[in-house]
This record gives structure tokens, sequence and C-alpha cells, in this order.
């Protein structure tokens, strides 16, 4: 392996991590697996970033945490962000999971929330029947890695025809710099059910923290008929990098809608992908991000499109000021015989500073005649013509700036499903965009 | 005390050609001037002048709204002054919504602490919307986004009777209307008419002036008002056209800064 990392990822030592968390034997040697295709394999490589360059290895040390019975014993930052979560609630904190939480009439339902780790003791069969199914471990060193050192995170299985109202939240939190951060989400959800799943990503690391490499892998997987929406805010200090790999598998009919809110302060490889194998399967994802200082970000949304009358939509919207750069990616690929599909695709950034840079790169990748595609994409700045407007009716620049950005974002913000989050993602926006 | 709104010797330049060469106004409470002439002699440069639109360079002259000189001051501040432009293009401002934009003028208008109440604020822009004949459902719209000509011009309406202007200037609110809508925004700016509100009225079509009766109009070429007079003035000018004007002054190109 090219880069040292600052804990060594090998058959030792993540055979003595799985057995010291008495993990079953079958979860050992995939960990083992994963530390031995790192060895070999390569970062990924996203387009015009160079992650390579970013401190990958600071993945820090594996520590451990005590259990809280309660999120009030958390540090206030992190416990208002779990606060109000009634349908069931997981909480990890640096590298262990630290709480978990289902409403009795859920868990009576059959339905399982709780951290990968302990469904991986309780439930085994149904963890190893989908774990790295979706994001596969030798596709490349990150998803390799991941899968040896991969930490906490989450495991929720809806069963069929479950449907549950409320959002189910997690919380990942890192107060320690020094520790692994590597969230692992599981989620399954059967014919017929849904579910929306809403999580937090933060740090509190103070100032002049060291670097660490946050690394996680979501694997969704919606069965027929199922609808999932995943919603996940991620703002973590600018010493974190934060490297994370969502992907949904979409069967008959299935529904995904992503919100992803990428308002993190450090270097970020953001990638949202929806494979729509089943016919009829529809997948939406919006996200929205704001780059400040001299962070480099890649953000990458994708659908493939395997099933007949499939459907994706993608929208970006990215604002961007100091020296930030953001690489923003659409993909939309139709595979030969996913007929009568249609896959649109929108990417904007707003530059607000000549020292920003953001790239808008749409690409269309069709095998199939029969199909619909659209793609939009700008790059643009604060339109003087606009801000005059404002600036007639008596609104200062100040404010006439802050409201076209805060427009530029409302289609994406505005269609936020859960109220909550939808809060949460503005009072981010105005700091960041404050800040 | 009644508005004193008194255009001094205003001079201007885009791209560094001279558009406006001397204008000289005075506009007291309560009246209304129109003011009219072909297409290309510099009536949009005044209104984006007085304004005080970024491309325009003001080179010369003074603007006072009640003793305050506006050209020293920013677009936002000669706003808040009491100066009010209903624009001939509105700018569309996606994903604010024409409420969220009309109550954050309002409040720039007011002090920290001292803004409308959101129940007050919705009851008088409904009520303006009703007599404008708006539906309702503008309120919730993006900031002009996919308004039709005519919406836009009713919006800029509303604005101006929400905002309370002392002096109002309409840069060719008449066109792309139709001659409904173009009463329902006459009747709007006669209910505006009052002892505290000068109005200026651009326009090229004396169509307008049948429903918003001026008290003077003057006829602007070559960047300079050339002509004024009464209310008659702009039925000569509808009947027999600006050929007359220009004969009687010698005027062979009526235009400025045309390529």
């Amino acid at each position: 392996m090219s880069t040292q990392l600052s804990t060594p990822v090998n058959r030792q030592t993540v055979s003595a991590l799985s057995q010291s968390k008495g993990e079953p034997a079958w979860l050992e040697e995939l960990r083992i697996k994963g530390a031995e295709l790192a060895e070999t394999l390569e970062w990924p490589t996203p387009e015009k970033v160079r992650i390579s360059r970013w401190n990958l290895a600071a993945i820090g040390n594996h520590t451990s945490q005590t259990r809280i019975s309660s999120v009030s014993e958390l540090p206030s930052s992190a416990s208002e962000l779990a606060a109000g979560a009634q349908a069931g609630l997981v909480v990890q904190r640096n590298s262990t999971s630290v709480h978990s939480q289902l409403s009795a009439e859920l868990a009576a339902k059959g339905v399982i929330f709780t951290d990968l780790e302990t469904a991986a003791r309780e439930h085994g069969d149904l963890v190893q029947k989908y774990l790295f199914q979706v994001v596969p471990q030798d596709e490349n060193k990150l998803t390799a890695l991941q899968s040896a050192i991969w930490n906490g995170g989450v495991f929720l299985y809806v069963p069929k025809n479950v449907e549950i109202e409320l959002p189910l939240q997690a919380l990942f939190y890192s107060d320690d710099a020094g520790a692994v951060f590597a969230p692992r989400v599981l989620l399954v959800a059967e014919n017929h059910s849904r579910v929306t799943y809403v999580d937090n990503v933060v740090s509190e690391h103070g100032e002049g923290a060291e670097s660490l490499a946050k690394q996680s892998i979501v694997e969704v997987i919606v069965k027929p008929g199922a609808h999932v929406r995943y919603a996940t805010v991620h703002h973590m200090s600018a010493n974190v990098i934060d490297l994370t790999v969502r992907r949904a598998v979409v069967e008959n009919d299935g529904i995904i809608e992503w919100v992803i809110g990428d308002l993190h302060d450090g270097h970020t490889m953001s990638d949202t992908q929806s494979l729509l194998k089943g016919k009829g399967a529809n997948s939406d994802a919006k996200v929205i991000s704001i780059g400040t200082n001299s962070q480099q970000m890649s953000l990458t949304t994708g659908a493939v499109h395997f099933g007949r009358n499939t459907e994706s939509s993608m929208v970006t919207r990215a604002v961007m000021k100091d020296q930030a750069t953001a690489i923003i990616n659409g993909i939309t690929k139709i595979e030969k015989g996913a007929t009568k599909s249609n896959g649109v695709q929108a990417e904007k950034v707003l530059m607000l500073s000549p020292k920003a840079r953001g790239d808008a790169n749409p690409i269309l990748l069709i095998d199939e005649d029969d199909v619909k595609a659209g793609h939009a994409a700008s790059v643009g700045q604060v339109n003087p013509e606009q801000v005059y407007y404002l600036m007639s009716r008596g609104i200062s620049k100040k404010d006439a700036e802050r409201l076209i950005i805060h427009g530029f974002l409302a289609p994406v913000v505005s269609e936020i499903p859960i109220d909550a989050v939808k809060e949460q993602l503005q009072r981010l926006l105005e700091r960041k965009l404050e800040g | 005390m009644a508005t004193q709104f008194k255009i001094d010797g205003l001079k201007a330049a885009i791209e560094g050609k001279d558009i406006l060469k001397g204008i000289n106004l005075e506009i007291k409470g309560g009246e209304v001037h129109a003011i009219m002439g072909p297409n290309g002699t510099g009536k949009s440069t005044l209104a984006s002048a007085l304004m005080g639109h970024p491309k325009y360079e003001v080179t010369d002259g003074e603007v006072i709204l009640d003793g305050e000189n506006l050209l020293e001051m920013g677009v936002d501040e000669r706003a808040r002054a009491g100066l009010f432009l209903g624009m001939q293009y509105p700018s569309e401002i996606s994903g604010v919504t024409n409420s969220d934009f009309l109550r954050s003028a309002i409040n720039a208008r007011r002090e920290e602490g001292k803004e409308i109440s959101l129940i007050k604020f919705i009851r008088q822009m409904e009520g303006k919307m009703k007599e404008l004949e708006m539906n309702p459902e503008f309120a919730h719209r993006y900031l002009n986004e996919g308004f039709s000509g005519g919406e836009k011009k009713r919006n800029e309406i509303l604005q101006m009777m929400m905002l309370d202007p002392k002096i109002v200037v309409l840069d060719e609110i008449d066109s792309g209307l139709d001659i409904d809508a173009l009463k329902i925004v006459a009747n709007g700016v006669n209910a505006m008419r009052s002892e505290d509100r000068g109005f200026l009225i651009i326009t090229h079509y004396q169509r307008l002036l049948n429903y918003i009766k001026p008290d003077f109009v003057h006829v602007m070429m070559q960047g300079r008002i050339v002509k004024s007079g009464g209310p008659e003035l702009a039925e000569r000018l509808e009947n027999e056209g600006y050929d007359w004007v220009k004969d009687e002054l010698g005027i062979v190109d009526e235009t400025v800064g045309q390529v």
C-alpha cells in the first residue's frame, strides 16, 4: 500500500478489531478481505479532483466510548440535533455506537433499527445477506478500506408492508479527531414498505485539531413497491475530510428519494447513485452545497437505468465562496433494454467570489433509443440586474444578495420533505453563507 | 410639507456615450407629469439615471427630493428616501417569493424590531392585489418568474401601492398591456394620486393618458425636454405624431446615442 495509514490496516489488526467487538466469523472474514483488497486497490479518481492529494491516511485510531442512556448526556450541540426523535434514534460517537432506541410500536411490527455492529451480532442472517452487496468491497481502495475498518453505523430493516410515518434518525458525531470515524449504513426496505430516514454527520474538534479522513458508505435496498426517503446533512469542521459513497438498488416500482446537504467545511467527496434495476423504479436526488474557504469538493450524483419505464431526476445547487472549488458531476446512464425510461438532471453553481471555482458536468450515457433524457447546467454569478431591481425597492445590497442566494437554493430546500431537516438546513446555510 | 422634486441640469452617459443632455423638471406633490417621445430619445435613460442604475453614469446636475440630493445616494437609499421606479423590464428572481420580497422591501424602511407584522402585511397585500385584480396565488409565486408582460406590470403597481413612495416614475408601464389591464393599472395609479405624491409617467403612446390625466406633458428628443404643455399637447401628439414638433424646432434626427 502506497499510503501509510495512521493506524495499520491488515489481516492481524482487523481480525483483532473484529474479535474485540465479538463479531461473527463471517464478518471477521469480510473485514480481512477488505483489508487485503485495500493493499492493492487505488483510491477512486473522480473527475478533476485529485483526492489522492488529500490526507486520506489520517483515518485515526480505534477508540471506544461509553454508552449513554439518553442524548442529554451528549454535548448540547450534538444533542439538539437528536432532539425530537420519536420513532427511533441511533447515535454514534467517534468509533462507537453509544445509543440506540426504537419505539415499541415499530419494534412490534418487526422493524429493526440499531447500529450495524449490534445488528451483525443479533440479526446476522439479514446483515450477511445484504452487506457489501450494493457497494462491493473490491471497487476501489475506499470501498475496501471502509469495509475493513467501519464502525458503529446503522442497520434499518423495514418488513413487508410496514409504513413508518415519522422519520427514523441517526446522529454521527465526532469529537475526537484521533478516532476512526467510519459509519456504515445498511437500509433494507422490504416490498411495499415505506420509511424516512434522516441523519446528521457532525464534528466538534476545536481549533488546530489534526486531520481526520472520515469514510462512510451507505447501502440502500429498495424492494418492489417500497419507498425510501433518505435525508442527510453533513457539517463537520475543516480538518475533516469527508469521503462518502451512497448507493441504492431499486427494484420494480420502488422509489428512492435522496436529500443531501453537503455543508461540510473540509474537503469532500460525495458520491450518490441510484441503480434502477426493476421496471418502473424511480429515483429523485436533491443536493445542496456551499463551498467556503479553500475547501475542495467533488459532488457526484448518478442514476443508472436498467429496468423499463424507470425514471430519475437529479438536481444539484451549489454556492461557492472564497477560494472553494467544486466539481459537480451528474451522470445519467441508460442501459440497453431500459425502454421508455426518462432521466433528467440539472446542476447549477452560483459563484460569489472571483477566486472560487465551480464546474458543472452533466454526462448522459445512453445505450437505448426509446428513452427520454435531459440535462441543464449553469455556472454564474449573482446577476447585477437582479441586485439593482431589489435595491430599487429599498432593500440593501447585502440583503438583496442574500435574497438572491437563498432564492437560488430554494428550489431544493423548499422540496425537503421533513420540516426539521429543512429548518436545520436553513440554519446551516445561513451560518455558512454569513461566516 | 408637500413633496418637492427637482431635476436640475441632469446629464448622463452610458458606456461613454452622452444620452441625457441637461434635463430640467420640477414636480410638486399632487402633480402628474408625462414624458412622451419617440423611441431612442433618452426617456428610459432618464428613469434609470434617477434610480441609479449602475450602467448609467451621471456626469452633471442635481436631483433634489425634499431637500435631499438623490444623486449622492445608493439605489436602495433613493428608494427609502421616497423614489419609486416602475420598470419597463422588471427582473425575474427565482426562489424569492413575491411576498417575501415585498415584506423585505417594507421592512427595509422600518427600524429593526419594528418590522411589519405578518398578519398586517398579508392583509395589506391581499387587499391591494384584489384592487389590481391579481390572482392571490401571485403572492407565493417567485418574483416575476413566468409572469406575462401584463402580470409583471401589475406587480410593479402592486409594489408601488405597498411602498407608498413620494415620487413615482413609471417607465413605459403601458407597454405590453391590453386595454383591460391598462385600465386596471391606471386605476391603481389614480387611487394613489395625492397631495404628497408626484408622478412622472414615461410613455410613447397617448393611450395611457386617457386613463391617467396628466397635469403637464413634456416631449423629449435628443436627450432634452424640447417642449412642454398641458394635456392638450398629448392629444395633438396622438393625432399628428411628432413630426410637427421636429419641424417647429428644426430637428432632423430626434434620437440620441444611437449607433
